[in-house]
């Protein structure tokens, strides 16, 4: 067994894990490790040194670079390593050399000639070593070296070779599929190997084809269903078993590879349904691994073709999960609803209340995923109540890439699902305000267009007022501190544009709070440039209307007498003129240009209300043609299209030659002595096209809009400069003209704004007092739900009819039960109770599986069933004789059969439970000795498993011995698994 | 495919950490140090999954850990694998750790490093879940190690451990 006693290192080795344990600070431990790094560099370089010795110097750099420190100095003596005959050292070095380089390394080449030879050898432990290193160390380039020796191993007599084998292929097939794709077959091949180990590893590898090609292993379906009915019937040996299930983990494989192969495939998954129904049944809930492989059938079931009655097994399965106090099956119960709801919707309909608990959960991964959960079931009736929690769990937390997320999802699902503008702009208000700097600008960029192009076509009341409503509420937020630069920018934009639009607001007014904005966020030059276009919008419109603007006194225009421009605007404008950025101090000197224009020119520049026309681009630059006709007139050169150079194409030519010419020296594997066909490394590489080789670049979408928009605003006979501004503006809304998300939300706007005001408003209230009253009914039979949870319930699953409402009373049913041993639980934190908590909300037919486990640890070979009838009737005896603590039977048979595993397992089990304070701990360890028992050894190995508990001498003796060295680097408690093993 | 396995102390100190997907050490040391920020920061009695790992690992990488005592053990993977399965994953490494070790503690995670390595590799191999059987996998570490012992000169380094204890 292990090196105990020893450790097997050497005192400075010690000494150095010891003082890097007592580190009481980083950089402590810092400067220990880079005395370290100085002790190694030197030591490793002199020469003669004891290989045992060179072994701890490579496993202290391991050490050292773990802890984040650079090693590469020693990496050479690694690679040297590798090449020694001792098998001891050889493997050292494979593991220094896998955790130190990369595929692409440069030593790489150093080992790849090692790993040939050991591939070779005759000791099939050197064989294994070289594998693990072939599964990490060879990229495409190398993989032709190797290949020949791993498909040899294919065919290996030991299994664990022929595993690995399979497992490198494996590995080369993710790396290059190429490298690897006329050895198909032989994956196929070796499902059909004699040993399950190997088959089941040949299932990942297929798993990773199948994902890449469906149809071309439609042929397999019938193959992996055999084989997993083979898996599930118990046709394995023995040893194949892990918490008394058949390899589990081949049946997960399977079961996913069935997931593909039944997709939208009717005919497949009709060859599915009978097992995957079967295994579900009989499936064990009381294993951790009982319920992944059940989760993991909910998985395939919602993947394949579906079919009623699998799906019915499904969803119980489901309940079951929510149901359970377990976080992590609570975790894939929400997961898999949100599976199942994609094929049908009425299933969440029943878990109402078990997903709101989900919710409210501290657990924060649960809540994520129930938010998850509730996006997929986003429909417009209940679009406000979750979009609202979205937020408020948006603002309560504080990591930034998920904050970005949801926010985003908050924006996607208002997009698709608002029933209303006022609702829309809110929405979005608080998602900016919070969250604004982490959305897609493009979001800021769609709210623009959406305020300037509104929901309904033909109803332009309802716009002016969506767009006054927004002007409203930015006018109100603005004062509050810290908003995001994107979302000034779109309350900028929205001043500039619809400020004074339906005349509430006077100009003077719009423009001081634009020039707050920009003096609030004097350091935000995005800002200021949309104050800067929003000033010269509200002013150019006030020109337009024949009003007149006050311009700067000082500037080169005459004052005009009318509306008094603001100090305060007037000093904003002054200081942008004199900016360092260009791009403010054009747009300054823009504004005062065009507030100095009349009114018929300014209209043309900036016409009220246009931000929605689209603006004619001329690709083919026809406005240039009188000008390059002169130019060709004058002798110049006319333009030859790229296609056509003929200087392009010798330097593409002579690349592709080259190309080819380095193929041809790529690196060699082979021995030069046997002269053999080479390998290319890699197919021949496609003659280059001329267009990557000479960047011609193309004109840019900016240069040509520009240049594009130019005549049709000269007319107006301004510069050039007041183009520029304008399409600034314009451009930044319309960058992506592709974006299109718009359309849904204008279509379903206007079906929904009738909806909501008279049906779906009355919906929940009509609801929520349905569901009170049920809530009353069920509080007289000792059951209370929280109302407020009741009515979220009932807003969140919307248009909910009659039949909802019965399973949320028999879920209401169900709950007492849980709540009840809960607190049970709690008072006596009793070690047994663990067993009950976990058992007690089960049906009758899984206490069949409970038991189980009883029989099978007896390690005699009883027919389990009939193991298990004796055993009912014994605890129906010692039920009815009196167990005035236990609630109901079914609970007190839970309990027992989970605690006392009958037999001699009784007094080793209770062990086990007391000292324990992790739940979660228990079953798998009680399960661990079971399978050892059901081997040779039986009740011995178990006795001396269990004993080594903390009360034992050997671990007193390592206490002991930490203690005296001084190491102690988790202070109190040195028998670390203390809660492992009771 | 498991694209991680690391072994965190409470303290956050790394005691094993193995990439099947090659990450620069820089971007070792980030991620465990997020991992660790993540973990302790969650309250006990939750489940034991992650999902949201931010941008460190692609979208649509889990993580699964198990806290025992003073250690924390982690598994990173991709949507291939099942959270519970690689929860149980988790408790056979242990398993195994212990049968290797006889109740093992962090000591024996810290001071026997390369024989962690060789236990982990008998489980996983590239990424791929290789063996499940905690008996299977000592048995194959037991006789790695028998035939490293007979082919080994190391047994001067054993005896001059215990004259060093007895200070």
């Amino acid at each position: 067994m292990g090196s105990q006693g020893g450790f097997g290192q050497s005192k400075e080795f010690l000494d150095l894990i010891k003082s890097i344990g007592e580190a009481r600070s980083k950089a402590e431990e810092d400067r220990i490790v880079i005395n370290e790094i100085e002790i190694l560099k030197k030591r490793i370089i002199e020469p003669d040194i004891p290989k045992r010795k060179m072994k701890e110097y490579i496993m202290r750099l391991v050490y050292v670079e773990m802890l984040g420190h650079d090693a590469s100095f020693g990496y050479i003596h690694a690679v040297k390593m590798t090449h020694d005959d001792n098998l001891h050292l050889k493997r050292t070095g494979y593991l220094a050399v896998t955790l130190f380089l990369n595929e692409d390394h440069d030593l790489i080449i150093l080992i790849v000639n090692t790993i040939q030879k050991d591939l070779k050898s005759d000791n099939y432990l050197v064989v294994c070593a070289a594998l693990n290193a072939v599964c990490k160390l060879i990229n495409e380039e190398t993989i032709p070296a190797v290949l020949p020796q791993v498909v040899d191993l294919l065919g290996h007599s030991k299994e664990a070779v022929r595993k690995k084998a399979v497992m490198a292929l494996h590995r080369f097939h993710q790396k290059s599929p190429s490298s690897v794709s006329h050895l198909v077959s032989n994956f196929r091949k070796r499902l059909c190997d004699n040993d399950p180990g190997v088959m089941g590893s040949t299932l990942c590898p297929l798993y990773d084809l199948i994902s890449e090609d469906v149809n071309s292993y439609k042929d397999l379906v019938v193959s992996f269903v055999s084989i997993l009915k083979q898996v599930a019937e118990r046709r394995l040996p023995k040893s194949y078993d892990y918490h008394q299930m058949p390899a589990p983990f081949i049946q997960i494989k399977l079961l996913k590879i069935l997931a593909l192969l039944g997709s939208g495939d009717k005919k497949a998954s009709e060859q599915m349904y009978t097992i995957v129904g079967d295994i579900m049944r009989k499936s064990d809930s009381s294993s951790n691994i009982g319920n992944a492989i059940l989760y993991e059938c909910i998985c395939c079931v919602s993947s394949i073709h579906p079919n009623p009655k699998v799906l019915e097994t499904a969803a119980e399965a489901v309940a079951k999960f929510l149901k359970n106090d377990s976080h992590n099956l609570k975790y894939l119960g929400i997961d898999a609803l949100g599976r199942l709801i994609k094929i049908s919707s009425e299933i969440a309909e029943q878990h109402q209340l078990a997903v709101i608990d989900c919710l409210e959960d501290p657990d924060d991964t649960l809540k994520r995923k129930t938010f998850e959960l509730l996006y997929k079931m986003t429909k417009p009736s209940n679009v406000e109540v979750i979009v609202d929690r979205m937020i408020d769990y948006m603002m309560s937390i504080n990591d930034n890439h998920s904050k970005t997320e949801i926010a985003s999802r908050c924006v996607e699902l208002a997009e698709q699902f608002a029933p209303s503008n006022q609702w829309f702009i809110q929405t979005m208000n608080k998602v900016f305000e919070h969250a604004g700097d982490l959305v897609n600008l493009k979001v800021a960029h769609n709210l623009m267009r959406l305020i300037a192009e509104g929901f309904g076509e033909e109803d332009d009341t309802a716009d002016s007022q969506l767009r006054s409503s927004a002007v409203e509420s930015y006018l109100r937020i603005m004062g509050e501190p810290k908003l995001p630069s994107a979302f000034l920018q779109v309350i900028c934009w929205v001043l500039g544009e619809y400020g004074t639009a339906d005349g509430k607001y006077s100009a003077s007014y719009i423009t001081g709070k634009i020039s707050d904005i920009a003096e609030a966020h004097s350091t935000d030059d995005m800002v200021k440039a949309y104050a800067v276009s929003a000033l010269m919008k509200v002013y150019s419109f006030e020109i337009a209307a024949g009003r007149k603007v006050d311009v700067l006194p000082e500037g080169a225009f005459p004052p005009l007498v009318g509306l008094k421009l603001e100090i305060q605007c007037q000093s904003f404008i002054e200081e942008l003129l004199a900016s360092n950025s260009t791009d403010l101090q054009q747009r300054a000197y823009e504004l005062q240009s065009v507030i100095g224009l009349d009114a018929r020119a300014v209209e043309n520049i900036i016409p009220m209300d246009a931000s929605c026309e689209d603006v004619v681009v001329d690709r083919e630059l026809s406005f240039l043609n009188g000008y390059v006709e002169e130019s060709m007139n004058k002798g110049a050169q006319p333009y030859i299209p790229e296609s056509e150079r003929s200087g392009a194409l010798s330097i593409s030519s002579f690349r592709v030659e080259e190309q080819h010419g380095s193929s041809g020296h790529s690196l060699r594997f082979e021995a030069y002595e046997l002269p053999k066909p080479s390998v290319p490394s890699r197919p021949p590489v496609p003659p280059v096209s001329s267009t990557e080789l000479v960047p011609v670049p193309e004109p840019t979408y900016h240069r040509e809009f520009h240049e594009a928009v130019a005549p049709k605003f000269s007319v107006s006979g301004t510069g050039s400069s007041e183009i520029k501004l304008r399409l600034d503006g314009v451009q930044k809304k319309w960058g992506k003209q592709t974006y299109s998300s718009s359309s849904p939300s204008t279509s379903d706007s206007d079906t929904y704004k009738t909806q909501n005001g008279a049906t779906q408003r009355d919906v929940p209230s009509n609801l929520s007092s349905k569901t009170r009253d049920v809530s009353y009914d069920s509080r007289r039979q000792q059951e209370e739900i929280n109302p407020e949870k009741q009515k979220l319930a009932a807003s969140l699953f919307g248009g909910v009819s009659k039949t909802e409402k019965r399973p949320a009373a028999g879920h209401k049913a169900s709950r007492p039960n849980s709540h009840t041993v809960d607190k049970s639980h709690a008072e006596k934190s009793g070690p047994s109770d663990g067993g009950a908590v976990k058992a007690s909300p089960q049906p009758p037919p899984d206490l069949l599986d409970m038991g189980e486990p009883t029989s099978i640890s007896n390690a005699t070979f009883v027919d389990p069933f009939k193991q298990l009838e004796g055993l009912l009737d014994l605890n129906e005896g010692t039920a009815a004789l009196g167990s005035s603590s236990a609630t109901k039977a079914p609970d007190f048979m839970s309990l027992y059969g989970d605690t006392s595993l009958s037999g001699q397992n009784m007094g080793t089990a209770d062990l086990l439970s007391t000292g324990s304070g992790d739940a979660n701990l228990i079953p798998g360890i009680s399960h661990a000795p079971d399978k050892n028992g059901h081997g040779t050894g039986g009740a011995v190995t178990l006795s001396a498993q269990l004993s080594k508990g903390p009360n034992t001498k050997e671990a007193l003796e390592k206490d002991a011995l930490v203690r005296q060295m001084g190491v102690n680097p988790t202070s109190q408690n040195p028998n670390l698994f203390k809660d492992l093993l009771g | 495919m498991i694209k991680a396995v690391m072994v965190i102390n409470t303290f956050g100190k790394p005691r094993l950490s193995k990439f099947y997907e090659f990450q620069p050490v820089e971007k070792q040391q980030e991620i465990i140090r997020h991992v660790y920020s993540v973990l302790s920061n969650r309250p006990d009695n939750v489940s034991n999954f992650i999902r949201s790992l931010g941008a460190i690992f692609g979208p649509d990488t889990r993580l699964v850990y198990k806290h025992y005592a003073t250690l924390y053990f982690v598994f990173l993977f991709d949507n291939s694998e099942n959270e519970l399965a690689m929860l149980d994953l988790i408790q056979v490494f242990v398993e195994t750790l212990d049968k290797c070790f006889r109740s093992v503690c962090e000591l024996d995670v810290v001071f026997n490093y390369s024989k962690m390595h060789i236990i982990l590799d008998e489980i996983i191999l590239g990424g791929q879940v290789l063996e499940t059987d905690s008996v299977e996998v000592v048995r194959a570490v037991e006789e790695i190690s028998k035939l490293e012992s007979t082919t080994s000169a190391g047994t001067l380094i054993n005896k001059s451990i215990p004259s060093w204890w007895a200070r």
